[in-house]
């Protein structure tokens, strides 16, 4: 065997390991950290199983930003139980979920071990059918993402505004419309806006970048607008800017442009090229351009609003 | 030419490769997490940056080079800030 496989099976074993250590975590800060390195690891499966394009997207989505998501949902929680104690499951609760947690394991296994030979794949078809309407782009994988599975991708994009929907809607009646909390009380430390001043136009640009060569090279809307949804994050921990309120026009716009535009553009591929969601031929580039950049703008107001939390009445101070 | 660069590669990766080695030791070993940052931050800076010395004339183009300079300025800028950040948090939370 090659030095190669040696590092992959040390990978996996990590993987594995480190995996063990998030469940069996008692602290919860302590779980999510584990979660973060779990995350940067599998990016580096997804590198040795030749995917750049979800390597990128699992160390910003997996790593950063579900980093940043678990992290504040863990501070909120610990805030929660100084005010309620905290009830302890029963025993026999405990073991009901051991038990159907090991029978969803045990089933995923048994339909994996039992894949005919060789197993049954899309690959093929998709290939083809992304050599044909999203001709023109270099990169297949974003040829797949928005000519081939395009629906799918439009909904994906739904589900993440119909979350940040369903955060703002545990904020109260009285809070609705106001700002979410701040990411910070108190005044932030120095270094935090040094780091916000200096990275976040580096990181602007970078996301943008990502964006662009994701039309030829790994890269695109999804893994562009992570970093852009970070840097965002960012000047909002340093409180350079501060979280939008919920009822701010732009923001609403912001967030269903992506779909909104993939969806007119599907509308207008059943009157143009005859099928929903077919790009005339010669066009398809520039539409896929445009489809992207709106759904960049999209996910990047997106996630952080997802991690700001609901509205806060006290957010008005 | 090829054998001195080849040479240069092997010797600035090596060195990398060393402090990060000593870095993970230090982490592992130092005894209160003040030290533990500092050996964490140090050989990270110095480690990474000679790796990516070590593969600057190893890139394919002269963007390829730069790229791996600017990884290497971003994590010193992120590495240092977030080592600032822990540790006032640690100089607050003893108080």
């Amino acid at each position: 065997m090659s030095l190669l496989t040696y590092l992959d099976i040390g990978l996996a074993l990590l993987i594995v390991g480190v995996a063990v250590s998030i469940v069996a975590a008692q602290d919860l800060f302590a779980s999510v950290v584990s979660y973060v390195a779990y995350g940067l690891l599998l990016a580096f499966v997804w590198i040795r199983l030749y995917a750049p394009d979800v390597a990128l997207t699992e160390a910003a989505v997996g790593g950063g930003v579900t980093g940043v998501l678990l992290i504040t949902a863990g501070k909120r929680l610990t805030a929660l139980k100084s005010v309620a104690p905290e009830a302890q499951p029963g025993l026999a609760f405990k073991l009901l979920i051991g038990v159907l947690a090991t029978l969803v394991a045990g089933a995923l296994g048994a339909v994996i071990m039992s894949l005919p030979e060789p197993p049954p794949s899309l690959a093929p078809k998709a290939a083809a059918a992304a050599a044909g309407a999203g001709a023109g782009l270099g990169n297949p994988i974003t040829a797949v993402l928005i000519s081939y599975r395009s629906f799918d991708t439009m909904l994906e994009k739904i589900v993440l505004i119909l979350a940040v929907l369903g955060v703002w809607s545990v904020g109260s009646d009285k809070a609705w419309g106001h700002t979410p909390a701040p990411f910070r009380r108190s005044k932030p430390y120095a270094p935090m806006v040094f780091l916000a001043q200096m990275l976040a136009p580096i990181g602007v640009l970078i996301g943008i970048h990502i964006f662009w060569v994701g039309a030829d090279a790994p890269g695109g809307a999804f893994q562009g607008g992570a970093l852009l949804a970070a840097m965002w994050m960012v000047t909002m921990m340093a409180r350079l800017v501060e979280p939008p309120r919920v009822d701010a026009r732009w923001l609403r716009l912001a967030l269903i442009a992506g779909p909104a535009v993939f969806f007119m553009a599907g509308l207008a591929g059943e009157l143009v090229a005859g099928a929903f969601f077919a790009y005339p031929p010669g066009f398809a580039k520039p539409i896929i351009l445009i489809i992207e950049a709106f759904m960049l703008v999209s996910i990047t107001a997106a996630l952080p609003m997802l991690v700001a939390g609901p509205p806060s009445e006290r957010s008005e101070q | 030419m090829i054998a001195f660069l080849d040479l240069f590669c092997i010797a600035a990766i090596s060195a990398g490769t060393f402090f990060f080695f000593a870095g993970t030791a230090g982490l592992l070993r130092f005894p209160d997490s003040l030290t533990r940052l500092h050996a964490l931050t140090k050989a990270d800076n110095l480690g990474l940056g000679l790796i990516a010395l070590g593969l600057i004339p190893r890139a394919d183009s002269a963007l390829s080079a730069l790229k791996l300079i600017v990884i290497w300025v971003l994590v010193l800028l992120s590495g240092a800030s977030t080592a600032q950040l822990i540790g006032r948090a640690l100089r607050r939370g003893r108080k």
